[in-house]
């Protein structure tokens, strides 16, 4: 279509393109990266005594995200409080994901392959848990796994333990916790690629002597791979900076990134130092957008080729 | 006609709004602490809508404070934190002093070390920092921090701590022999090390534990009396103890915030929760006793006994009034804080 126009055209509807997209840009400028600027600033001032921040050049915050000074002997050391709340995260992230898959992919294949008309109400009952507030569904999975909850009763009821479990408070319960509140999130993707899924490609597999296996493996995974990528990313970054779900289940004692930096701002006074934790879970999400824009990519191109 | 129905039902709503209040104050305070029935007394007295939003310590309040932006009329800091807010200029001198129901003030909190002639704060509540602890788990001595910082094996892994830095900061410094506010290294060496020792026996350092403790949740933890007594209603085996190495005493108060938005409703609130029955309705609510004088008369009979709130005599000498320590310490107590909650 581009042929059709005179050079003249062309370079008007491009002008009026830029003066369009222009409101949309401003938006972005100010909205998105002027407060992140504020915070790279921050990140190099020096803290107030009570919070807030001098107006004072320091490296301290970033040196103070990877290293600690023991403030009685003045030795240098690792930050391995900072880090081992950055690998819990990630971990706990990471194993957040891979549970919601487990759990989400049948459920997905599930609904996928039931008759047209009660998809819709399946779906349903995926949604409606979701549309709860997150405080309140939290609240009731510490109802069900403290020491004197459903779980536990229902498990000394029966004889299967003597005491109760602690889960309260551990990092499983963080995990349980987040598995459950962002399960739809995984759900959803995989359900919209599982249902565009032409399972007469699945039948010529079982035809050709595939097992169930094989078949799940070579064809279906393949075809609905997007999906399963998609709702990943849509649990693991949110899980990263997770707050509410560690700060109620996880007793304020397995700190997470997100309340590692709500520490900063509060009782830790050092609101610089929140600032620089804070751009370095920025890197995570971004290391991880990275690779799934890339993955996201190289199907792509397969698909093409 | 469509018209005239949208605008009667605009007037309808406008209307309604006017009938509803006067005015609205916003409080900002610690959670599970404000009386809803005095709060109702209140709305209804003065036709005020009230909003309350909760903090879990004088850290958060500080700090959410400081940033701005709240839209909060009135704070209730602990003493300890009321000169921090004075000097960073946060609070309004409303001048309590020259209130009508000032008179109930109990004479002991007026010259108060934080507002001298409270020309800025009105007494909420005041307790004490001990320990709550499960007897039916553990049934040794309880009148001692060692429950939390040295924590016999029935208690390990069932213990809660208040995330109230400088609650457990004198707690501990009195625990290894020091004084209050001291900036001596030797002793705080020592504080730092005791805590990131015990900590690994802690199940959790987290705010509103009321339930947890009578559900059997948590075994053992510092606690304040209060919050104590309000576990021991629901389940007999819940005790409190003060430790007799030394335990803060502490008064949090009601001030009006400098950027109040409704300064002369948070005047009238002042005023009205030092009337001795409103005063009363907060103790009998939150369980801990407050500084007016002929509250008792309106005093529910399960206080005036209770062994949290009236201190056993051999006791009361291990209680130290809390004081605002200087800058060069708090930092210290700080830097102290973050090791230990990462």
């Amino acid at each position: 279509m581009a042929d059709d126009l005179s050079p003249a055209r062309a370079a008007r509807e491009r002008r009026s393109r830029l003066l369009l997209l222009t409101p949309a840009m401003i938006i972005l400028l100010l909205a998105a990266s002027g407060p992140l600027l504020i915070v790279l600033i921050y990140s190099f001032l020096t803290p107030g005594d009570y919070g807030g921040v001098v107006w004072k050049f320091s490296w301290d915050a970033w040196f103070s995200v990877v290293a600690e000074r023991d403030f009685f002997t003045d030795e240098l050391s690792f930050a391995d409080a900072h880090l081992s709340i950055f690998w819990r995260s990630v971990k706990l992230s990471l194993m957040t994901t891979v549970a919601a898959l487990i759990f989400g992919f049948p459920t997905a294949y599930f609904i996928a392959t039931r008759p047209k008309r009660s998809r819709d109400f399946w779906m349903l009952l995926i949604m409606i848990p979701f549309w709860t507030n997150l405080l309140i569904r939290t609240f009731a999975i510490m109802e069900l796994i403290r020491a004197e909850g459903t779980v536990n009763m229902l498990l000394l009821w029966t004889g299967i333990i003597d005491e109760p479990i602690q889960m309260l408070f551990t990092e499983f319960s963080i995990m349980l916790g987040m598995v459950y509140v962002y399960l739809p999130l995984m759900i959803l993707p995989i359900y919209a690629s599982m249902e565009r899924l032409d399972f007469s490609l699945v039948e010529a597999a079982y035809d050709l002597y595939a097992t169930r296996w094989r078949v799940l493996r070579r064809v279906i995974f393949p075809l609905v791979r997007p999906g399963v990528i998609a709702g990943s990313i849509l649990v693991f970054i949110p899980c990263l900076g997770a707050y509410v779900t560690p700060r109620v289940l996880g007793g304020g004692k397995n700190l997470m990134l997100g309340n590692l930096i709500e520490l900063q701002f509060g009782q830790g006074r050092n609101w610089p130092l929140g600032a620089a934790l804070s751009l370095s879970l920025l890197a995570i999400v971004m290391v991880a957008l990275i690779f799934y824009v890339r993955a996201v990519g190289r199907d792509g191109e397969k698909a093409h080729g | 006609m469509k018209r005239t129905i949208l605008m009667s039902t605009a007037a309808a709503f406008l209307a309604a709004g006017a009938a509803h209040a006067e005015g609205v104050l916003n409080i900002y305070n610690w959670g599970n602490y404000t009386s809803p029935e005095m709060i109702e007394k209140f709305e209804k007295q003065y036709d005020v809508d009230v909003t309350i939003t909760d903090y879990d310590s004088n850290d958060t309040a500080l700090a959410k404070i400081k940033a701005g932006g709240h839209g909060f009329d009135i704070v209730v800091p602990s003493g300890t934190y009321v000169p921090i807010f004075i000097s960073e200029g946060l609070l309004m001198e409303s001048k309590p002093n020259e209130m009508e129901n000032f008179v109930n003030m109990d004479p002991t909190w007026v010259d108060v070390e934080f507002d001298p002639g409270r020309n800025y704060t009105v007494p909420w509540q005041w307790g004490t920092v001990g320990v709550t602890v499960n007897t039916s788990v553990y049934g040794g001595d309880i009148n001692t921090a060692a429950i939390f910082l040295d924590p016999p094996d029935e208690l390990k892994g069932k213990i809660n701590v208040v995330p109230e830095m400088m609650d457990i900061m004198s707690t501990t410094i009195y625990y290894v022999g020091g004084e209050q506010c001291t900036m001596d290294k030797e002793v705080l060496k020592k504080v730092r090390d005791t805590l990131v020792e015990a900590k690994k026996s802690w199940l959790s350092m987290d705010y509103g534990n009321i339930e947890k403790y009578a559900k059997g949740d948590l075994a053992a933890g510092v606690n304040w009396n209060g919050a104590s007594l309000r576990s021991r209603l629901l389940n007999e085996a819940v005790a409190f103890g003060y430790p007799m190495t030394g335990y803060p005493v502490w008064m949090d108060n009601a001030a009006i915030l400098a950027d109040a938005q409704n300064p002369e409703n948070a005047k009238l609130f002042l005023n009205f929760i030092m009337d001795p029955e409103n005063a009363a309705m907060l103790s009998n609510f939150a369980r801990y006793a407050n500084g007016i004088k002929g509250s008792e008369a309106y005093l529910d009979p399960v206080m005036a006994q209770a062994p949290e709130v009236v201190v056993p005599d051999e006791l009361k000498a291990a209680g130290v009034i809390s004081k605002t320590c200087p800058p060069e310490a708090q930092k210290i107590y700080t830097a102290i804080w973050t090791e230990l909650q990462k």
